[in-house]
């Protein structure tokens, strides 16, 4: 099993919906997020081109996160999934500064936080909260070794990329492009 | 034109608009630290060659304040961590991988070990002391026995000490200023050289002070070889290593880094032992003083500035 | 097309089908249970609402937690207009309810009317009390007539009926003459028909989508994002016109940055174009529209050479884009828009919108217009409304005979006493509308409320025109309080129930409470005849076969189409409601109302030398004023920043992030500054910014001062001449860096 998620660059609006609904779903203070939108935009008037993309922890599979972690705190999860056990970090930051793509964030009450892909989600069979809002269905998620998976289908059909691929962290968020 | 935004406002607190988790805790951590791995190093080093008496200010006088870097470092470290309640998780892993983690480790060894030296070098500075409690005079009297083996220890975990402080840094690909493998030798150098200075301020040998400020002037010799290696590597590298490096060639870090770094802290004080050595009157203070600031700065300057240097995506 | 034909056909098109749907549906409602699961218990932590934050209503349910507080919001599977997605303000919701700023009582003002709030805080009963002895003391000296509710949102029922009782029928939104009028009016006289709300578009299905300045994606009109993003994943090719890149713009096929004003000279090329290459559906303009050979002679002059000299879209791409549309057609969709009082001649430009469709055959087709269906849903039993003596139009002096809705800026105009105008308005009901930011004109508006013998506020926020109230009543937000059911055009006819999922905070009320609790200190009680608000709901539901406990459990309910088929049938006979019959490219009624039967070009006024048009629009995640203070959405976006091309930013020497003032041709400058954002993504003869920002009501804690207001620059005003929509799109501005007063200083 191993979970990912795709995002289609053609249909995010980029309207942050995946980032209230982040926020409502899994308690996220006011102030801080877990996901969050880019917006590229190349050329010059009126020759412009431009990429949206909703970001959020990249769940690597040579996550530089679980490996700076000194007390186990950051780890996998069945599935691939990056999460943290909150009671066992101590706040000293070393993940943070470890990630690449400035995934993670600092939670006011002293733990680092980020996605979790919603794994309390997964596990009684839902999709994600920001997949289940996204009001362009940009956004799918499953399990990659399932051949069937959304996910799975819409890699085999569309040309994709991931983000910073030479940081060598193997993310498992790809973007359809 | 080009123009990358993102829309959500995103503004983690210390993530956003740049990284800024690390505030003065972790460079001022790996100064003493890497002072303290310095110091015992020199002093466990001419111990195991059996030099102890002609470098009395590196064996006996220097490691005494060891204990309290390490004391001030640990609380540093402690002060920065956010979640604090949680400390003693470190201490129910050990994580190879995790340099935070060895650390931590490493720190929980050498700190004890520091004592001990201390302690049965007390005599240097209280000629008179009395451990009233006879276990603990049985646990020097231990210790002065197998004094060899201990320096022997303190030497292993100094180096280790000394190496993590260096590559604390390098550990994280994520910041492109800080992914090189020339910052690791860069502060164990740094370390020595500010562990030497320091000796050279406790010693009361001419003799001992001038090998001392030699070993300096080498050390800071090193260093300055290898900023212009490092920045060599970074020029020769990715877009994203030269913006690393343009932190430094221009950017916002220019000035501190060249001027309080490279000027002050290195090029003044090798300058002034240099004259030193050639005779002239300098105040001892002054180099000793100028070396570790020099030595603080550089951590500062790199910690701050390597936060602020990321990936292009 | 006369006004009365036109209504009466409304109404018994409604009614009749209200009557039908009385026995049939007690079948569907059993089938719709037992789908559900009979016995299977509503969850106790899980409320359904419909969405209040724009009026889009979007069904949705209302999640607690464990500690029975309000955590999240969630959109309703069942229900057509969101198909279980709400939009990020819609999710943000909970932020209307957690907002610390809320108005927590009732308030009676202690002095001038100012802007500034120096209230005391009432009891519900003296606010009550000095509203109606208000009312009467208006009643006697004026009449009822002279009495006016503004309204948007729910609450607007329950006014709407006590002024209805009272007597007076000056019921307005903004929604329409600062929104759609002009389009509801366009369409109207050509199709028979209005759009209304959610517009009956088959995006999903179309090949082709052209948006003419309707920029979804940051307009999250919900069930039009999504089927636009369907009809992505379907190939459909879209063309955006927009002087800005919009979000539409970067996912379209063609953008054309069109020189702001001149859509109506692209309209009429396209026309041509299609017209003159016999791109048109033959069969269907012959069997169906009136006006083709004199459309075709009068559009002659209007080559995509004349077109490119006024709108600076080069020939070969208005031709390409015109063949692009000719060959999806009919499953084409030239996007009517919704806020479209831009420049004054809006009716017109959309009557070319509503041309080139017909010429298309898009309307009553596949990929095009689909045919909507509306449950009609009885009003509970109450006396007839008095006849009022004066309807809103002769209020205004009875122009704008095409208007179907009362005007809000005509409503505001009448206020102001005038020779031409013998009775002015005393009285004014503001029911979620934050007029100070919402009409054009802001000193008009002000000075109308200096009219006023009273003001009632009914606001959930502290918002700028509860500053001009005399009395300020707090609504509870809709997650704490009942309401009429949505009842939804749609493919199929649907409505959704709206219940509180937590006691109101503070000491806020339900509007139809207010409304009642009036309506008894005027004698008026009668017409609020139930006891409870749920009496009330479970006698409307049991009427079409439902009820209250049934909406409970599940929220919203589908109902079969009643009203025939969603898209015309091959060759099928349709009566249109024009004059004619027909859809009419040429408009008898506007040539029988003195306008111009086919849509005119002309000329607007051009920026004077270093002005730039100023441009607004919506940012996704915010609704006008609405969510200015929400704490969640705020936290996206807590500031509007006003586009520049970087030629002009390098003209003036500003920079990326830079604060300016902005100052319009009027010689306003903006209370607030706002930051540069220096983008290609704009033309350099414009600028843009987000409409709803620059809030002045220190009592916003998180909105005040933020960004710069839109309304506040728009002291220009070009009326629609046809049915008074209010232009505001004619507005100039330039850049300042400092204010007056700080040079001074
Ligand atoms: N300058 C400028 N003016 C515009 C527009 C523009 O783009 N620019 N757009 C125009 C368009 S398209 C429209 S539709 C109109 C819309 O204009 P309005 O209908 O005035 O919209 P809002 O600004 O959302 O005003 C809503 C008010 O309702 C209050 N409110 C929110 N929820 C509730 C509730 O549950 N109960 C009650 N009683 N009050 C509530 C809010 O606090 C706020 O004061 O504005 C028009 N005016
Ligand atoms: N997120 C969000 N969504 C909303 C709302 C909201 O407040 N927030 N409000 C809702 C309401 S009530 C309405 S009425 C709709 C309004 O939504 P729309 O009907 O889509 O809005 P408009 O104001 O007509 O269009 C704004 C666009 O017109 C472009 N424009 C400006 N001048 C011109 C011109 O001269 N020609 C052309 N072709 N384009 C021009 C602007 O660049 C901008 O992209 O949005 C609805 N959806
Ligand atoms: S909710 Fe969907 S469309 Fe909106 S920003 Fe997120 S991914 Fe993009
Ligand atoms: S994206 Fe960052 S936080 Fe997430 S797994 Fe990768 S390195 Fe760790
Ligand atoms: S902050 Fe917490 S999760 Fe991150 S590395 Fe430190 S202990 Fe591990
Ligand atoms: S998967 Fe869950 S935790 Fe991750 S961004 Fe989406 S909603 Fe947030
Ligand atoms: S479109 Fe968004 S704000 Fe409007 S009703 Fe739907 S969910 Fe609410
Ligand atoms: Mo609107």
């Amino acid at each position: 099993m191993r979970y990912a998620m795709a995002i289609d660059t053609k249909k995010c609006v980029g309207c942050s919906d995946c980032v209230v609904a982040c926020q409502t779903e899994n308690d996220v203070p006011i102030g801080y997020c877990r996901d969050w939108i880019v917006e590229i935009t190349d050329g010059t008037y009126p020759q412009l081109e431009t990429e949206i993309r909703s970001e959020r922890c990249n769940h690597c599979d040579n996550a530089p996160c679980v490996r700076c972690c000194p007390t186990g705190a950051s780890h996998y999860e069945a599935g691939g999934i990056v999460t943290v056990t909150h009671n066992k970090c101590i706040g000293c930051g070393a993940c943070i500064v470890s990630c690449p793509y400035d995934a993670r964030y600092s939670h006011p009450e002293g733990y680092v936080d980020k996605c979790t892909f919603c794994l309390h989600r997964i596990k009684k069979g839902q999709q994600p909260a920001c997949v289940e809002v996204c009001p362009t269905k940009c956004m799918y998620f499953g399990d990659l070794d399932d051949p069937n998976s959304d996910v799975s289908n819409v890699l085999k059909k569309r040309k994709h990329k991931t983000l910073i691929p030479e940081a060598g962290t193997k993310p498992h968020v790809y973007y359809l492009i | 034109m080009r123009e990358e935004i993102i829309t959500s406002g995103r503004l983690n607190p210390n993530i956003d608009p740049h990284l800024e988790i690390w505030h003065w805790h972790i460079p001022l951590y790996l100064f003493l630290g890497g002072l303290a791995a310095g110091i015992l190093f020199f002093a466990s080093l001419y111990t195991v060659l059996g030099k102890e008496n002609k470098y009395i200010g590196a064996v006996r006088r220097a490691p005494v304040i060891v204990p309290f870097l390490l004391i001030i470092g640990l609380a540093a470290l402690f002060l920065d961590l956010r979640h604090k309640l949680y400390f003693w998780q470190l201490y129910t892993t050990i994580k190879i991988q995790s340099p935070m983690s060895w650390g931590a480790w490493t720190l929980m060894a050498i700190t004890p070990l520091s004592f001990a030296w201390v302690a049965i070098h007390i005599r240097e500075f209280f000629p008179n002391w009395d451990w009233k409690w006879t276990l603990l005079k049985e646990l020097e009297k231990f210790l002065v026995k197998y004094k060899k083996i201990l320096a022997w220890i303190i030497l292993y975990f100094s180096v280790i000490l000394g190496i993590y402080t260096g590559i604390l840094f390098s550990a994280f690909n994520a910041r492109p200023l800080w992914n090189t493998s020339i910052l690791g030798p860069l502060f164990l150098v740094s370390g020595l050289s500010a562990g030497s200075a320091v000796i050279i301020l406790f010693s009361r040998r001419k003799r001992e002070r001038i090998n001392f400020a030699k070993i300096d002037i080498m050390l800071i010799g090193i260093e300055l070889f290898l900023i212009v290696h490092m920045f060599m590597g970074f020029l020769a590298s990715t877009e994203v290593q030269i913006d690393a490096a343009n932190l430094f060639l221009g950017g916002p870090y220019t000035a501190p880094f060249w001027i309080f770094v490279v000027i002050i802290g290195m090029i003044l004080p090798a300058v002034l032992e240099f004259l030193e050595l050639k005779k002239f009157h300098i105040p001892v203070i002054i180099p000793v003083i100028l070396v570790l600031f020099g030595s603080l700065m550089l951590r500062f300057v790199i910690a701050y500035a390597g936060q602020m240097s990321r990936w292009l995506y | 097309m006369s006004a009365s034909r036109r209504d009466f056909i409304r109404i018994t098109s409604l009614s009749a089908a209200g009557l039908i749907f009385g026995g049939q549906y007690v079948h569907s409602a059993v089938k719709a249970l037992r789908q559900e699961g009979i016995g299977g218990s509503s969850d106790p932590l899980r409320t359904p609402t419909y969405c209040e934050v724009c009026f889009w209503q979007c069904a949705g349910w209302v999640h607690k937690n464990e500690e029975g507080k309000i955590k999240k919001i969630t959109g309703n599977d069942d229900d057509p207009n969101c198909n279980g997605r709400l939009c990020p303000r819609g999710t943000g919701g909970v932020g209307m309810y957690y907002d610390e700023d809320r108005l927590k009582t009732p308030l009676i003002r202690v002095t001038g009317k100012d802007g500034k709030q120096t209230f005391k805080e009432v009891s519900w009963d003296e606010a009550f009390d000095f509203i109606a002895e208000k009312l009467q003391k208006i009643k006697k000296e004026h009449g009822p007539e002279c009495t006016a509710l503004f309204t948007h949102g729910s609450g607007g029922h329950y006014w709407g009926d006590l002024l209805k009782a009272f007597g007076s029928g000056n019921i307005a939104a903004p929604s329409y003459s600062q929104c759609r009028g002009p389009r509801e009016v366009a369409f109207i006289a050509t199709f028979g028909d209005g759009l209304n709300s959610p517009e009956p578009l088959d995006i999903r299905d179309t090949r082709c989508l052209v948006l003419i300045g309707s920029h979804l994606g940051e307009n999250m009109h919900n069930g039009q994002v999504q089927e636009m993003s369907d009809a992505i994943d379907n190939g459909a090719s879209i063309i955006t016109v927009d002087p800005r890149y919009s979000t539409a713009a970067s996912k379209s096929k063609f953008w054309l940055p069109i020189k702001p004003a001149t859509d109506i000279a692209l309209l009429l090329s396209w026309i041509r174009e299609i017209i003159n290459n016999e791109w048109y559906d033959k069969k269907y303009v012959e069997q169906y529209t009136y006006g083709f050979e004199e459309l075709k002679n009068y559009v002659q002059p209007f080559t995509p050479e004349w077109a490119y000299g006024i709108t600076t879209i080069k020939p070969d791409q208005i031709r390409e884009t015109a063949r692009e549309m000719a060959n999806a057609a009919p499953s084409v969709i030239i996007h009517p828009g919704r806020h479209v009082t831009w420049y004054g001649d809006d009716t017109q430009r959309l009557r070319a919108v509503a041309i080139l469709n017909a010429l298309l055959g898009s309307w009553g087709r596949r990929g095009g217009f689909y045919i909507p269906d509306k449950m009609g849903l009885p009003a509970y039993p109450h006396p007839p409304f008095p006849k009022p003596s004066r309807t809103w139009r002769e209020a205004m002096g009875g122009k704008y005979k095409l208007a179907d809705l009362a005007l809000a800026s005509g409503v505001c105009d009448a206020t102001i006493p005038s020779p031409e105008l013998d009775c002015n308005i005393k009285g004014w009901i503001v029911n979620g509308t934050n007029l100070i930011m919402t009409l054009p004109d802001q000193k008009k508006t002000i000075d109308a409320i200096n009219n006023l013998d009273l003001l009632v506020v009914v606001d959930t926020m502290p918002m700028e025109i509860t500053g001009y109230a005399d009395v300020v009543l707090p609504e509870c937000t809709y997650l704490e309080r009942w309401d009429d059911l949505r009842v939804a055009q749609g493919r199929n006819p649907s409505i959704a129930l709206r219940m509180p999922a937590t006691e109101p905070k503070y000491n806020s009320k339900p509007a139809y409470w207010m409304a009642k609790e009036v309506s008894k200190r005027l004698g008026l009680e009668e017409y609020f005849g139930w006891d409870t608000f749920e009496e009330k709901l479970d006698w409307q539901l049991k009427q079409v076969g439902s009820s209250l406990e049934e909406m409970k459990r599940l929220g919203v309910k589908n109902l079969p189409r009643e009203y025939g088929n969603l898209f015309f049938e091959e060759g099928e006979d349709v009566d249109f409601y024009t004059n004619t019959g027909k859809i009419e490219l040429y408009s008898t009624a506007f040539e029988a109302e003195g306008f111009d039967p086919f849509p005119v070009y002309t000329p607007h006024t051009e920026p004077p030398a270093g002005y730039y048009h100023l441009n607004y629009g919506r940012a996704p995640m915010h609704t006008f004023s609405r969510t200015a203070n929400n704490p969640n959405l705020t936290d996206l976006m807590d500031e509007n920043t006003v586009w520049v091309n970087p030629k002009v930013a390098k003209e003036w020497g500003i920079k990326n992030g830079e604060p300016v003032y902005l100052q319009n041709q009027d010689g306003v400058v903006s209370d607030f500054q706002v930051k540069v954002r220096v983008t290609e993504r704009i033309r350099f003869d414009s600028v843009y910014i987000v409409h709803g920002f620059g809030h002045a009501d220190k009592k916003l804690s998180r909105a005040y001062g933020k960004g710069v207001s839109d309304s506040q620059l728009i002291t220009r005003v070009l009326m629609d001449p046809v049915m008074g929509g209010t232009g505001m799109r004619g507005n100039f501005v330039t850049f300042r860096f400092e204010k007056e007063s700080e040079v001074k200083s």
